[in-house]
């Protein structure tokens, strides 16, 4: 009886080779551009690698070594770009975690036409960075620019410094806002209504609610966005492409269009790779410094207590059984 | 709440914040219309004093112009890439979501965690892989290599395992194989998913650009984030022409997006939130 329902039941489910199948599509494509590149790339990086050649010479660690090595030619626009990729990053992510949380605060309020008001601060980020460079590089313009007009200045936003730190960062938040706005406010609709009734019963005011109910209840939200921000931040290019060229004197070009000048059109891919490495290397440190440091303190202490608790429980057991 | 939505002051800051997002989105669209010179005026002017087509008539006219090509292209390139994103995501996220087979968890682990894999480590070697299958400067080099992303999968496992198991038990109980049922039943169900995925993977592939900047050379190939940074090398200072340009390469996903904003931020919100 049971095997004959057995062999029945796996005729229905198919043959053992069908989630295979199923998955063959997709990990084709995986396989082929994501995990052999992974590892192709490792081995391009080990070498200097012309594309245009037939056959590459090994250099061992020399494209990594390299990047440490002061005399190298390779070294000053290298650290020039991962400096001018931290200046974007240290400057722009405070403003895209905080200023999307009060937009989300603003559009959690119930009122008439919330949706269209969210369909109209998340239009932006539908537009791709072609589209919205070329715009606020006109709207910037130092000479006739809008943007001059309306504050009454006559700042060159494009050419000078800080100017074009402050004209990246602006447009940047203009241009993704809605997108972190839009993640917190899914966040803020999954706080249960119960815990700003429990606060206001406590006699909070909304310092107090959004202290204590608010954040504590967006932490993995907030988790989430500080590292896929803090990553998109790192990774800009576009803005800096179109909006300045990467000037004034290549004070905003980035560590990706340090890249991909070196690698697909001066086609040294083998320093190239060995630089996206580098930069890999150290936003997988920043994603664990963040993951740690928003990680969620208490519960891990209960944990501990918890597991330290039936640590001396098993202790004391095995004294009762050996007395 | 009735008090909150009479509150002057929210409809003022809604007010300032519309102005801020869309403001420049029609200053946009007001100078394509204007002459080059009077893109140029100061004070700069709002409203086209002389509203003209001039621009537009340059851009879809002129033979050496092949913003049409690029429009085509585009068009090409991001469709193709949303439909293989769907059916190859569908097809994946339903298998790591509803069938029990050796290796599941760890294949799905490596999927997830390409996610946290910067794209960029990808771009040398998917150059040099791309070459050895001869797809530099075609649409291929666009369309294929994007849909490798793990978000399609995570997106389309995570609504399959919402779905009721009744559906295929019933369907398994009529005798139907795991391809009908998958056929069938699941994926009428999981329309709505397969939806807001479709315009993602097409929003995410009309406006990429570091990618197609690179692996696209020949002027008729390029997509139209790429033929617009052309075109401000060829009109430097003919700012409608290049408004112009600009407003062709976001009409398409503006309208788009008017019709399916709801798909695109609740998309959004679960990639986000799920995540």
């Amino acid at each position: 009886m049971a095997t004959q329902s057995r062999g029945r039941a796996s005729r229905r489910a198919g043959s053992p080779l069908t989630p295979y199948l199923f998955l063959l599509p997709y990990l084709a494509i995986f396989v082929t551009f994501v995990v052999v590149p992974a590892v192709f790339g490792l081995w391009i990086s080990l070498h200097d690698w012309d594309y245009m050649l037939d056959s590459q010479i090994f250099l061992g660690l020399r494209n990594y070594t390299d990047l440490l090595d002061e005399t190298s030619l390779l070294y000053p626009e290298f650290w020039n770009g991962m400096k001018n990729t931290l200046i974007f990053t240290v400057a722009s992510v405070p403003f895209l975690i905080v200023i999307p949380l009060l937009l989300a605060m603003l559009l959690n309020i119930k009122f008439p036409g919330r949706t269209f008001f969210r369909a109209l601060f998340f239009a932006p980020y539908v537009l791709g960075v072609a589209v919205i460079g070329l715009m606020w590089r006109y709207l910037l313009d130092g000479n006739f620019g809008i943007v001059n007009a309306l504050f009454g200045t006559e700042i060159q936003w494009t050419t000078d410094q800080p100017w074009a730190w402050v004209a990246l960062v602006g447009v940047t938040i203009w241009w993704t806002m809605g997108f972190n706005a839009i993640i917190y406010l899914a966040g803020l609709g999954d706080i249960p209504a119960e815990q700003y009734e429990a606060a206001a019963l406590d006699g909070a005011g909304w310092w107090n609610k959004f202290l204590y109910v608010t954040l504590p209840g967006l932490r993995p939200v907030l988790i989430f966005i500080m590292v896929t921000t803090i990553l998109a931040s790192a990774n800009m290019f576009g803005q800096s492409y179109i909006i300045t060229g990467g000037g004034p004197t290549e004070s905003t070009k980035t560590a990706i269009m340090t890249i991909t000048e070196l690698g697909l059109r001066r086609y040294q891919m083998g320093a190239a790779a060995a630089e996206s490495y580098v930069l890999a290397a150290f936003l997988a440190l920043v994603s664990i410094a963040n993951f740690w440091l928003l990680r969620d303190k208490d519960a891990a202490r209960e944990q501990r207590e918890l597991k330290a608790e039936r640590r001396e429980k098993d202790a004391l057991q095995r004294q009762e059984v050996t007395a | 709440m009735r008090r909150v939505a009479r509150n002057p002051l929210l409809w003022l800051v809604l007010v300032i914040l519309s102005i801020i997002f869309l403001g420049p989105l029609l200053i946009m669209f007001f100078t394509s219309l204007k002459t080059a010179g009077e893109s140029q005026s100061v004070p700069p002017t709002l409203w086209p004093q002389a509203p003209t087509l001039r621009a537009y008539d340059i851009l879809l006219s002129a033979a050496d112009n092949p913003i049409f090509r690029w429009f085509l292209n585009s068009m090409l390139a991001a469709t193709v890439h949303a439909v293989l994103v769907v059916i190859t995501a569908s097809l994946a996220g339903y298998a790591l979501a509803r069938m029990q087979f050796a290796g599941r968890n760890a294949m799905f682990a490596l999927i997830i965690s390409t996610l946290f894999v910067p794209g960029f480590i990808f771009l040398m070697p998917n150059f040099l892989i791309l070459d050895t299958f001869g797809w530099l400067d075609t649409l291929l080099a666009i369309i294929v290599p994007g849909a490798a992303g793990a978000f399609g999968v995570f997106f389309m496992r995570q609504f399959f395992l919402g779905l009721p198991k009744e559906f295929e038990e019933s369907a398994r109980i009529d005798g139907a194989s795991p391809f009908t049922t998958f056929l069938r039943i699941m994926l009428p169900n999981a329309a709505p998913a397969m939806v807001t995925l479709l315009v993602l993977a097409f929003l995410a592939n009309w406006n990429d650009f570091i990618w197609p900047l690179y692996v696209l050379f020949t002027d008729a190939r390029l997509t139209l984030p790429v033929g617009l940074t052309k075109l401000q090398g060829a009109y430097t200072i003919d700012y409608p022409v290049i408004m112009a340009g600009a407003v062709i390469a976001s009409l398409p996903v503006l309208i788009l997006y008017t019709f399916v904003q709801r798909y695109v931020i609740e998309g959004v919100a679960t990639g986000g939130v799920k995540g």
